[in-house]
């Protein structure tokens, strides 16, 4: 059990609600498994403290991802994750984050710049979802509109 | 958290204050209702009455006409003066006394509530030595320790005029989150003046706007985000506004762009954008902005 283990940085400009960005931080957290099961998450206040948005956003935030079952709060002891979304392969060690990391070098290697590498990635995820459409999502939906 | 029989923060019908030497009106005919418990933005141009409004709430002037309730009692109330602090924007300060004495003041000005600890934690979060002297502070420091007088009182209800004015970003972001951080650990409601938007963005919960002394907005600000769309199309589609409140209307060659308070779906071809906080607010507050009432 330990708390301290996920620090929210809040976009300001972005216009996402920050309470949407706190539950997307805390997924993502739980998906790369730098928060697991048992972890404390940092109170309302440590939250607030360090990002100086309004507590009521965090109280929300944790709120929705109880209803969700990610977390379960205890009172006087604080929110902790019940729930793991990590799944085998996006450790920091895996295998394929290792293949990953050396494709990264690659294309980097070859003068491709961050936002190159990004669309890329993109295009191949696409690319994957046309040839196996078993659901096609939004951005099909779109292309259909088009 | 706040039942809906327990009195709000604020409230005021027809509430209105002239300032005699200058005959026209600092106020007039407000009514409005902010909740327990939130962070309330202040906003209106200079001279649309929000210093006037806070010192209302805060006892040190009286109403010309109608009333204002702060807690469900009135401001002069002797239980309103232990349960509601006022932060004025000449930060009423010793210049010659050290923060310590300053604090040790405050402590005998409360003596009921006041919570030395608090006091001394908002002051040490900014770095500030207590042996100093008020007057060789910064105002960021000094905004600090009037803060800190105000926290100390424990009060339920914090009013706050402009106290983020000349001061730097990594300041105003700091008392921010002292501020907010208060208002986690317990049942605290804030209203606070600022012409800084962008600060509000994700600070505030309750807007309250005024425009030459009328409240034109009191609203939960995710509502307020809701309830506007920005639009940006072609002038030839403007009649399909008529059904909606435009808020505010900027044309540039054969481009129209629109904050809209949408009455159900709008017809015509437009790109839809959800506009920030921020951007509503600044659209309100302009010129030619369609006042509250005449919009139909």
């Amino acid at each position: 059990m330990e708390g301290d283990v996920v620090e929210y940085r809040i976009d300001r400009q972005s216009g996402i609600p920050a309470y949407v960005q706190i539950v997307r931080q805390t997924e993502q957290a739980l998906r790369m498994g730098v928060l697991q099961v048992g972890d404390r998450l940092p109170t309302a206040k440590e939250v607030v403290a360090a990002t100086a948005i309004n507590p009521n956003t965090v109280f929300r935030a944790y709120r929705d991802m109880e209803q969700a079952g990610l977390v379960r709060s205890r009172r006087g002891l604080g929110t902790f994750v019940t729930r793991s979304l990590a799944r085998p392969g996006a450790e920091d060690d895996s295998p394929l984050r290792a293949d990953l990391a050396a494709w990264v070098a690659r294309a980097l290697a070859a003068g491709l710049e961050r936002d190159d590498v990004l669309a890329l990635v993109t295009a191949a995820l696409d690319e994957h979802d046309e040839q196996h459409e078993h659901d096609p999502g939004d951005r099909g939906r779109k292309q259909e509109d088009a | 958290m706040t039942g809906p029989d327990e009195p709000a923060a604020l409230h005021a019908t027809e509430l209105g204050f002239g300032y005699r030497a200058r005959g026209d009106r600092a106020l007039r005919d407000c009514g409005f209702t902010v909740p327990r418990g939130r962070i309330t933005a202040l906003v209106g141009r200079n001279g649309a009455g929000k210093s006037t409004l806070l010192h209302l709430a805060g006892g040190l002037l009286r109403p010309t006409h109608g009333r204002i309730r702060v807690l469900g009692t009135a401001p002069d109330s002797a239980g309103a003066r232990t349960r509601v602090a006022l932060l004025t924007q000449d930060k009423p300060l010793y210049p010659r006394f050290t923060v310590a004495d300053t604090l040790r003041m405050g402590g005998k000005l409360n003596a009921s509530s006041w919570d030395r600890r608090v006091a001394e934690r908002v002051v040490r979060e900014g770095g500030i030595a207590l042996s100093a002297r008020v007057g060789e502070l910064s105002p960021g420091r000094r905004t600090r320790v009037a803060l800190a007088l105000a926290l100390g009182k424990r009060p339920e209800l914090l009013l706050l005029d402009e106290p983020l004015a000349d001061l730097d970003p990594v300041v105003r972001t700091e008392i921010m989150a002292t501020l907010m951080a208060e208002a986690a650990e317990r049942e605290l409601s804030i209203v606070l003046s600022s012409h800084v938007l962008p600060d509000l963005e994700q600070t505030c919960d309750w807007v309250l706007l005024l425009r030459a002394g009328r409240v034109e907005l009191s609203e939960d600000a995710d509502a307020l985000r809701e309830g506007h769309t920005l639009l940006t199309g072609h002038v030839d589609e403007e009649p399909a506004l008529r059904e909606h409140t435009v808020v505010h209307r900027r044309r540039h060659g054969r481009q129209l762009t629109a904050l809209v308070r949408p009455r159900g779906p709008v017809g015509g071809s437009w790109h839809v954008e959800r506009p920030p906080l921020e951007e509503i607010l600044l659209g309100h507050l302009q010129d030619g902005a369609a006042p509250k009432e005449a919009a139909a």
